[in-house]
């Protein structure tokens, strides 16, 4: 037989695997390189607090308190953003803080997202009960508010990191089993399937190797918007003092101790307020560039 | 072409059916749309049968329950001495091993993150064929018995081009040396150019390995190339079958006459009388009373409406279901020889 196909394959383009791809397309794009230094700097601060802190973060001093920023007046050398109602250093609590939210939030997306896709996995691939059991528990979940729910369990089980990620995670789960269900559903169709099938692999077997691989991008990229999310969750539940308890800093707790001094020293909230806005900003603009990075198809507009 | 006929058929369909149910209101009846409505067919060791029909016919339904990747709602499948139409999912494993499937778009039918040498390892994977060692060797033979390069073995599926992924499509069917391969319209997808050369492969590796075929396509003139015999079938049931230079020479189902009498012939000045059919193909949903094609057939007359004909001998190999053929028999509107 003749191999008419093999002339017409032009050069060899450059083999690259479909990571270092996915990173090219990101790393042309001014939004997603800011937010990639953006967390860089966070995850620093995270993994290296006590070499970055100026200050121990616990260190408290009745003569240095409520003072502004060091370049302002009555500022204290050294106390770059200031000390809060117990004379610590801002800035070391906000480095310290990084290390508590970026854990909670990761760890809570990873229990959600666990959850969440096995939940999605299932209720896309086997569709008719699996789904409609797994869809009625998704309503039940979202009917229910987050924050009364974390009270109310909170008050009995008490305010530990633990109990912390379990609860924030069992609280998005829903959203994640609904995209991963929409993305198996578009995915469950495709003839490949049908061949696994006809090859004679089990629904084990077809779930993940043929199914999750191609909806890993949908589910990379939610996990982004996700990990926003559950910043602000925990940095809710801190102010509502619901999560970690003093005196470990996490920004939400630092933000709800200024509340009582906002009329005297304003940068005891602003500062911790604009970390979490900063990081929050960070993950959604991760996300969206992830989401054009991952589908080129997206991208020819 | 013609394989000698052993008396046991590779592949023996009866009375196939395959009936969706509809999603209805929830008081109205239950309706069920009839995709596959009594099918018979043999297929022979070595043969190429081909199922032509208009696309909604059932063709690709009749591959999927064959192929066992659909239920039949009724009727039984026997492949080699076993019935298989009502082997449970744990049992359907050694199946899997004799009858394969081609798929019609190569572009989605070749999982897009697997490259082609793990694609064509996966069936010997989970049949537990041979070591890592030798499983590479039969992927390597794989890839030349279709026509691939050995250096592509690491590729992935959107590197090549529609005809190379059709034979990675190939080669998968082939992997696990199956003794029938339904190929459900696998060149419909490709340029005119690449369909000769994965018909012309397909023919190779038939005469190669003894493969047995089924060939669905809506295209005659592909079927009329790779097939022994032909089956028609229109909204799901049979019409006509037979060897397939007789049917071409002589189609005897008026719905056969009109498919055929569509066909451009090769050379654009001859005359031709193309018999023009009125009207859709009815749904299946809720298919006409009696012979299915009534309300289109251009010899219909009332009788038509009230029985179902049934698929009968009309001459040895010749199978037509029609209730009028020996009346409209020599008075063809297509002025066929007769």
């Amino acid at each position: 037989m003749t191999d008419v196909t093999s002339p017409a394959v032009p050069a060899d383009p450059p083999r690259r695997s479909q990571t270092q791809l996915v990173l090219r397309r990101l790393l042309r794009k001014p939004g997603a390189i800011f937010s990639l230094i953006i967390l860089a700097l966070f995850v620093i601060c995270a993994l290296f607090p006590e070499l970055l802190s100026p200050h121990d973060p616990y260190a408290q001093s009745l003569t240095r308190r409520l003072r502004p920023p060091a370049f302002m007046e009555r500022g204290l050398e050294g106390y770059w953003l200031g000390t809060d109602q117990l004379g610590r250093d801002l800035l070391s609590r906000i480095i310290h803080g990084a290390r508590i939210t970026l854990l909670i939030a990761v760890l809570a997306v990873a229990v959600s997202g666990l959850i969440g896709t096995a939940a999605g996995l299932a209720a896309g691939y086997f569709g008719g009960r699996t789904d409609a059991v797994v869809l009625r528990l998704i309503d039940m979940q979202l009917a229910f508010p987050v924050i009364l729910l974390v009270i109310a369990i909170v008050a009995v089980v008490g305010p530990s990191i633990t109990n912390l990620i379990i609860l924030m995670g069992i609280s998005a789960w829903p959203r994640f089993a609904r995209i991963v269900r929409g993305a198996v559903l578009s995915v469950r169709s495709l003839e490949f399937v049908d061949a696994a099938r006809s090859l004679g692999a089990h629904n084990l077997r077809i779930v993940i190797l043929h199914i999750l691989p191609n909806i890993m991008s949908a589910i990379i990229v939610y996990a982004s918007f996700e990990l926003a999310r559950m910043i602000l969750l925990e940095a809710t539940l801190s102010f509502l003092g619901l999560g970690i308890q003093p005196p470990t800093p996490t920004w939400g707790g630092m933000i709800n101790d200024g509340r009582t001094y906002l009329s005297i020293s304003w940068s005891v909230s602003l500062f911790p307020g604009i970390a979490i806005a900063l990081i929050i900003l960070a993950f959604n603009l991760l996300g969206d560039e992830l989401r054009d990075a991952l589908d080129p198809q997206l991208n020819h507009n | 072409m013609t394989p000698a006929r052993t008396a046991q058929p590779l592949l023996s369909v009866r009375g196939l059916k395959r009936h969706f149910p509809q999603s209805s209101s929830f008081f109205g009846p239950a309706r069920f749309i009839h995709a596959v409505d009594g099918v018979d067919l043999d297929i022979y060791a070595g043969e190429t049968l081909g199922l032509v029909g208009e696309s909604g016919c059932g063709k690709s339904t009749v591959g999927r329950l064959i192929a066992r990747l659909d239920t039949p709602t009724a009727g039984t499948i026997d492949f080699d001495g076993t019935r298989i139409s009502d082997l449970g999912q744990g049992s359907l494993k050694s199946l899997r091993q004799s009858v394969q499937m081609i798929f019609q778009n190569p572009f989605s039918s070749l999982n897009p993150r697997m490259t082609v040498g793990a694609i064509l390892e996966e069936p010997l994977i989970i049949h537990r064929k041979g070591d890592s060692a030798e499983r590479r060797r039969r992927v390597l033979h794989l890839l030349d018995q279709v026509g691939l390069r050995r250096d592509q073995i690491d590729r992935y599926p959107h590197e090549f081009s529609g005809g190379q992924r059709q034979r990675i499509g190939i080669a998968r069917a082939l992997a696990l040396e199956p003794k029938l391969i339904i190929c459900d319209e696998p060149v419909s997808a490709l340029d005119v150019s690449i369909q000769a050369q994965i018909i012309n492969l397909l023919i190779d590796l038939q005469t190669e390995l003894g493969l047995s075929y089924l060939f669905i396509s809506h295209d005659l003139s592909v079927v009329e190339h790779i097939s022994d015999r032909v089956a028609v079938m229109y909204l799901g049931r049979i019409v006509e079958q037979a060897e397939a230079p007789a049917i071409y020479a002589e189609p005897l189902h008026p719905y056969t006459e009109a498919l055929l009498s569509a066909v451009p012939p090769p050379d654009p000045l001859a005359q031709t009388r193309e018999i023009i059919l009125e009207g859709g193909v009815p749904s299946p949903a809720a298919p006409p009373p009696g012979c299915h094609f009534a309300p289109r057939c251009p010899y219909a007359l009332p009788k038509c409406s009230e029985s179902v004909p049934t698929l009968a001998e009309y001459r040895p190999g010749r199978l037509v279901r029609c209730l009028r053929l020996d009346e409209i028999s020599g008075h063809r509107l297509s002025g066929s020889p007769a």
